[in-house]
C-alpha cells in the first residue's frame, strides 16, 4: 500500500471503508506531512488538533457506518475562506488578527460532508495574483523544481498555497477560488487538478469578496474524480448568497463514464497566441489526438474577442475589487494605524494595510468607475463581457466542450514577471474569458515541459454542465497518464 | 397661485424640489435580518452583512419591495418590474462596506402624482420624479467624548425610501402641504409611520428663485430638515437669501447648505473639497430585482382607500364640505372615528361633534385619536341620546365633558346626574304655570307685545328644570300658555 499522504480522495474513501486505516491515522499522515512542506510556506495556520478531534468524529460515523461522502478527507482551506474561530487573513496584513464569527458556506458543507480541516493556506493577497509571491507572509514555493536548478518556482497564483500543499501530499484536496484563473493556473503549474464551476454552482457567503460578479470557489485536488467529489459536496443553492443559483447539484462522479464517443470538442483558434512556447502548442495537439482517439471529434472555433477578455477582466475586477475592499477601513477589525483625523486613520490603515498588487488593483477599479471615465472604462468592459458570453454560447451551439491550454508557460521562478505586472496578468490569458463568461473550467496534469514541470490542458464547458466537462477531463487524464510527481518532502530528492 | 416673494427689484418665485427619505416599516433591515426598532441601545441591532464583515453578502427583503411598491401605488406612479440595486461608494466611519446600497440608474418606481388641497380650497398636482429603495447608514456620535467619534450601527441598512418630487412646489406653503400629504399617503398605506422626530421622514430641499415666467435659477440643496416647520423656514429663508443675493448684484452659488433650526437660517456645509464622486456602479452581489406583473396588481388591489378618493367619497355620501371632508381624512384614524360616529347617523352632526368638541379636547389634552379617552363608538351613543330627545344639545356638550373625564358611556352619566329631558308636557306645564304666577307683570309686558321677553321665559324655566326640559316642548307650550 502506498503512504496514506499519497491517497486519492476516492482511494481514501475506499481504505476507511475497508478498515485499512482510521481517519485518525489519514489525518495524521497529512499532519506530518504539513510539517515537513513547511519549507514551501503553503500553510499559514495548522491545525492539527481541530483535524484529530475532526477525524474523532469521523471514525466515529465510520463505525456506525454512517460515513458522509467526504468523511475523514483532510482538506487545506485557503485564507479567502472564513472559518469560525480560525484565523482568516485572505493573505493580507490588514486582516492581522481577524477571528471571523461564521464559517463560509462552502467549507460548512465540506464539514457537514465529513471532511477535515488541517489548516489556512497562502494566497496571493486578496486572491490577486498569479504567483502567490504577493502574500503578506511571504511567498509559497512550488513542491516542482527544475531538474539540476535549485532556485524556487512559484506555484501559480491565487490559490497558490493550496496547489502546493495538493501537489506536496501535505493535503488530501484543497478549496480554491478562482477570478481569473486562480484555481486552473496553480493546479496547471503544481501538476494537479483545478476546477473552477459554474459562477453561481458553489455559495460566495463567507468568503472575502475580491471582484464578486467574477470570484467562484471550486475543488483542488490530485485527480478528475477526486474534484467531482469535492465538487459535490461544495455546491448547492443559498439564500444567503443572491448571485448563488437554484439549481440541482447532479451526482458528478457518476458522470465520469470515460465514454466521449461521439462529443464534439471546440478547439477555439484565438487561443493559438503569437510567442506562445511550441511546447504548449505540442501538448495541446496531444491533447487533441487523445479526444480523437476516445471518439470525439474536434471542431475548429473562433472565439473572435479572446483578446479584449484580458483588457475587459483587468478593468472589470479591480472595478469590484476598488469597492469591495473599501470595508477595510480599520474601524471595525483587522489592522488599524491611527492618525489625527478619519481620514489620515484611513490613509495609513490602508497604506500599512495593503501591499502593492492591491493598491495598484484598488487605484485602478477607483480610476474606471470615476465621473468621466464611467462610459469609456467600466461600462464598455461590460459590453465586451455581454459579447465575450455570446461567444461562447455561439461555439456551444456547436460543440458540448472546448479544449485549450491552461496557462501560457509552466512555473517560472520566484521574482521573475515580478517587475512586469502586464506579463503577470498575460497568465491568465487563456482563463479569464471563462470567468467573464461565467462557465466552468476545469485543469487537467496532462504532460511534462521539456524542464520536467507540469503542464495543464483546460477544458471548457457550457453553463452548469461541470458533468460534462468532468466527463471529458476524466479521459484526457487516462489518456496522459500523468504520474510524475515532485520531490518530496520538498526540497529533498 | 403660489404667493410671489416681493424683492426690492420686484416679485420673484420659488421653484422647488423635494427629495423625501422615508423610513419603510418593516421588523428587518432592507438587507440584512437585523431589527429595525427605534431607540434600542447602540450597536444591539447590528448583523456582521449590516457590519460588513468580511464574506457578507446583502440579501433583499422583499417585504420593503413590498412596502415601496405599495408607496409607488399610493402614488399612482409607475411601478418598473425590473430594478437594479447599484453601490455608491463613499467612505465615512459609519458606513461600514464604504458603499451604500441605492438605485441609481433604475428605481423600482417611476414617475407618479400627488394632488395637493391648499387652504384656499384649490389643489395642485405635483410630479413625482421616482421613487428608489436605499439603505441607511449608521450614527456618528461626536459628543460622547472630547477627542473620539463613537458609532452606532443600529440604522445602518435599514430601508429607506427615497421620494423624488419635481420641482413643481412654489412656495414654502405648498413644501409643507406637500410633505403633509405625502405622510398622509405613507400612513394610510403602512409603509412609513411618518414621524420625523424619530427620524422616519427626513427632507432634502432643492431650492432655486426666478422671475415669474421666467429661466430656472441656480439651485441650492438644504440637507436633511427632519420636521414640516423646519422645511417652510428652511425654504423662506433660502429664497430669501437667494434674492437678496441677486439683487446685490451677485450670483447663486450651486451647494448643500445645511438648516440652521435655531437661528432659522441656512449655511453652507463646511468643506467644498468633499463633493463625491460616488463611483455609482451595479452591485456584483445582487441581481437585477424582477418583479411580477400579477403580484404588482395583486398589490394594487389591496391597496387601502386613500385619502383623495376618502375625500371625494366623504363629499358625495356625507355631503360634507371639502374643507370638512380634507380635514376629516388627513388621519386614516381621524376619518375611521368619523365614519364610525357618522354610520346610522347625521353625518354632518358627527362631522362637527369629531372636528369641534372631539378634536378640542384632544388638542388640550395633547392626544393622537387613537389614544382618544372617548371612543367613537361612545361619542355616537352620545348623539342618539340627543336624536331620541333624551338630553338636549346644550347638555350634551356637559356630558361629553363627563365622558372625557370619567371615561363612562353617556347614558350612564345622564342617568347618574339625573340629566334626562324631561318630555313631559304636564310637568312643563306645571313648572311655566308656576314661573308665570311669579312673573305676572313680565307676563303683562309681553302680551303688550314685548315678544322679546320669551326668551326670557324660556331661561327661567330651564332654570327651574336644571336644563333639562325639552327645549322644542318647552317653546310650544310656553307659546301656548303665554298667547292664551
Amino acid at each position: 500500500m502506498s503512504a496514506l499522504t499519497d491517497l486519492t480522495i476516492a482511494e481514501a474513501r475506499d481504505g476507511l471503508a475497508a478498515r485499512q486505516f482510521s481517519a485518525r491515522e489519514l489525518a495524521e499522515a497529512h499532519i506530518a506531512a504539513m510539517a515537513a512542506a513547511r519549507p514551501l510556506n503553503a500553510f499559514l495556520v495548522e491545525t492539527p488538533e481541530r483535524a484529530l478531534a475532526m477525524a474523532a468524529q469521523s471514525d466515529a460515523r465510520l463505525a456506525r457506518g454512517a460515513a458522509l461522502p467526504m468523511e475523514g478527507m483532510p482538506l487545506a482551506i485557503k485564507d479567502l475562506f472564513c472559518t469560525e474561530g480560525v484565523l482568516t487573513t485572505a493573505g493580507s496584513r490588514i486582516l492581522d488578527g481577524f477571528m471571523p464569527p461564521y464559517e463560509s458556506t462552502v467549507t460548512a458543507k465540506l464539514w457537514q460532508a465529513g471532511a477535515v480541516l488541517l489548516g489556512k493556506v497562502n494566497m496571493d493577497e486578496f486572491a490577486m495574483g498569479s504567483s502567490t509571491a504577493t502574500c503578506a507572509h511571504g511567498p509559497v514555493e512550488n513542491p516542482w523544481r527544475r531538474p539540476g536548478d535549485n532556485r524556487p518556482l512559484v506555484p501559480g497564483g491565487s490559490s497558490g498555497g493550496s496547489a502546493a500543499a495538493v501537489a506536496a501530499r501535505a493535503a488530501i484536496a484543497a478549496t480554491g477560488t478562482d477570478t481569473g484563473g486562480s484555481i486552473r493556473q496553480p493546479a496547471s503549474f503544481c501538476g494537479i487538478v483545478g476546477l473552477k464551476p459554474t459562477y453561481g454552482r458553489c455559495s460566495r457567503w463567507g468568503i472575502v469578496a475580491f471582484a464578486s460578479s467574477l470570484d467562484q470557489a471550486g475543488p483542488m485536488t490530485r485527480s478528475v474524480r477526486d474534484a467531482a467529489i469535492m465538487l459535490k459536496a461544495m455546491s448547492g443553492h443559498d439564500p444567503k448568497d443572491s448571485t448563488s443559483a437554484p439549481v440541482a447539484v447532479p451526482d458528478f462522479e457518476a458522470a465520469l463514464t470515460g465514454e466521449i464517443k461521439g462529443l464534439r470538442i471546440g478547439i477555439p483558434r484565438e487561443y493559438r497566441l503569437d510567442g506562445m512556447p511550441g511546447e504548449i502548442e505540442a501538448l495541446w495537439q496531444r491533447g487533441i489526438e487523445w479526444i480523437k482517439d476516445a471518439g470525439a471529434e474536434p471542431v475548429e472555433i473562433s472565439l473572435k474577442l479572446t483578446k479584449y477578455a484580458l483588457p475587459a477582466y483587468y478593468i472589470i475586477a479591480p472595478a469590484e475589487a476598488s469597492s469591495n475592499l473599501a470595508r477595510y477601513d480599520g474601524v471595525r477589525f483587522g489592522l488599524r494605524v491611527p492618525g489625527r483625523s478619519l481620514d489620515e486613520m484611513y490613509e495609513n490603515t490602508r497604506a500599512a494595510g495593503f501591499g502593492a498588487e492591491v493598491r495598484r488593483r484598488v487605484l485602478i477599479g477607483t480610476y474606471v468607475l470615476s465621473a468621466g471615465y464611467y462610459d469609456a472604462y467600466y461600462l464598455k468592459a461590460q459590453q465586451v463581457r455581454t459579447l465575450i458570453a455570446r461567444d461562447f454560447a455561439a461555439a456551444f451551439e456547436r460543440c458540448d466542450a472546448l479544449l485549450t491550454p491552461t496557462a501560457p508557460s509552466a512555473a517560472f521562478a520566484i521574482g521573475e514577471k515580478q517587475d512586469d505586472p502586464i506579463a503577470m496578468y498575460l497568465n491568465d490569458v487563456f482563463t479569464v474569458p471563462v470567468n467573464l463568461a461565467g462557465l466552468p473550467g476545469l485543469s487537467v496534469p496532462a504532460g511534462l515541459s521539456a524542464e520536467e514541470l507540469p503542464l495543464g490542458l483546460q477544458v471548457i464547458g457550457r453553463a452548469f454542465d461541470e458533468a460534462t466537462v468532468l466527463r471529458v477531463g476524466g479521459v484526457i487524464e487516462s489518456a496522459a497518464g500523468f504520474t510524475a510527481k515532485p520531490a518530496i518532502p520538498p526540497g529533498g530528492d | 397661485m403660489a404667493e410671489l416673494i416681493q424683492g426690492r427689484t420686484g416679485a420673484w418665485e420659488a421653484v422647488i424640489g423635494l427629495e423625501v427619505h422615508a423610513q419603510v416599516v418593516s421588523r428587518a433591515k432592507l438587507f440584512s435580518g437585523a431589527a429595525t426598532a427605534f431607540g434600542a441601545e447602540p450597536n444591539t441591532q447590528v448583523s456582521t452583512v449590516d457590519a460588513a464583515f468580511p464574506g457578507m453578502l446583502p440579501v433583499i427583503n422583499r417585504h420593503c419591495v413590498e412596502q415601496a411598491v405599495k408607496t409607488g401605488l399610493g402614488l399612482n406612479a409607475e411601478i418598473n418590474l425590473v430594478s437594479v440595486f447599484d453601490r455608491k461608494n463613499y467612505f465615512y466611519a459609519d458606513l461600514p462596506p464604504g458603499y451604500q446600497i441605492s438605485q441609481y440608474t433604475r428605481p423600482i418606481v417611476g414617475k407618479g402624482k400627488i394632488v395637493l388641497d391648499m387652504p384656499d380650497g384649490s389643489s395642485r398636482e405635483i410630479g413625482i420624479t421616482r421613487l428608489h429603495l436605499e439603505q441607511d447608514a449608521g450614527k456618528s456620535l461626536h459628543d460622547q467624548h472630547p477627542t473620539l467619534t463613537y458609532v452606532d450601527l443600529n440604522r445602518a441598512g435599514v430601508a429607506l425610501m427615497e421620494i423624488v418630487s419635481e420641482p413643481d412646489l412654489r412656495s414654502a406653503e405648498e413644501a409643507g402641504a406637500y410633505i403633509r400629504k405625502l405622510r398622509s399617503i405613507l400612513r394610510y398605506l403602512g409603509t412609513c409611520d411618518g414621524n420625523m422626530e424619530e427620524g422616519s421622514l427626513r427632507c432634502d430641499c432643492n431650492v432655486s428663485v426666478r422671475k415669474p415666467g421666467g429661466p430656472l435659477g441656480t439651485r441650492c440643496e438644504i440637507k436633511n430638515v427632519n420636521s414640516v416647520r423646519f422645511v417652510m423656514q428652511a425654504i423662506e429663508h433660502e429664497a430669501r437669501r437667494q434674492i437678496e443675493v441677486i439683487e446685490e448684484g451677485g450670483t447663486v452659488e450651486q451647494e448643500t447648505r445645511l438648516f440652521d433650526a435655531g437661528r432659522g437660517v441656512t449655511r453652507p456645509m463646511r468643506s467644498k473639497e468633499e463633493a463625491h464622486d460616488y463611483r455609482y456602479f451595479p452591485d456584483p452581489d445582487l441581481l437585477p430585482l424582477t418583479l411580477e406583473w400579477d403580484w404588482v396588481e395583486a398589490l394594487r388591489r389591496s391597496l387601502p382607500e386613500l385619502p383623495d378618493a376618502k375625500k371625494a367619497r366623504f363629499i358625495a355620501e356625507y355631503k360634507l364640505s371639502p374643507q370638512d371632508a380634507g380635514v376629516l381624512v388627513g388621519e386614516q384614524a381621524s376619518a375611521d372615528y368619523f365614519e364610525t360616529v357618522a354610520r346610522g347617523r347625521d353625518p354632518k352632526l358627527a362631522a362637527n361633534w369629531v372636528m369641534v368638541e372631539l378634536y378640542g379636547v384632544l388638542n388640550r389634552l395633547s392626544l393622537g385619536i387613537e389614544q382618544s379617552p372617548v371612543s367613537a363608538e361612545a361619542l355616537g351613543g352620545l348623539l342618539d341620546l340627543i336624536r331620541d330627545g333624551t338630553i338636549s344639545g346644550r347638555l350634551a356638550k356637559e356630558v361629553f365633558a363627563a365622558m372625557v373625564e370619567t371615561g363612562k358611556g353617556a347614558a350612564a352619566i345622564v342617568e347618574e346626574r339625573g340629566l334626562k329631558q324631561v318630555t313631559d308636557s304636564g310637568a312643563i306645564e306645571g313648572v311655566i304655570e308656576s314661573v308665570l304666577a311669579a312673573q305676572a307683570d313680565k307676563v303683562a309686558e309681553y302680551r303688550a307685545g314685548k315678544e322679546k321677553l320669551f326668551g326670557f321665559f324660556v331661561g327661567q324655566v330651564m332654570k327651574a328644570t336644571q336644563g333639562k326640559a325639552n327645549p322644542a316642548l318647552l317653546n310650544e307650550l310656553l307659546r301656548k300658555k303665554l298667547a292664551g
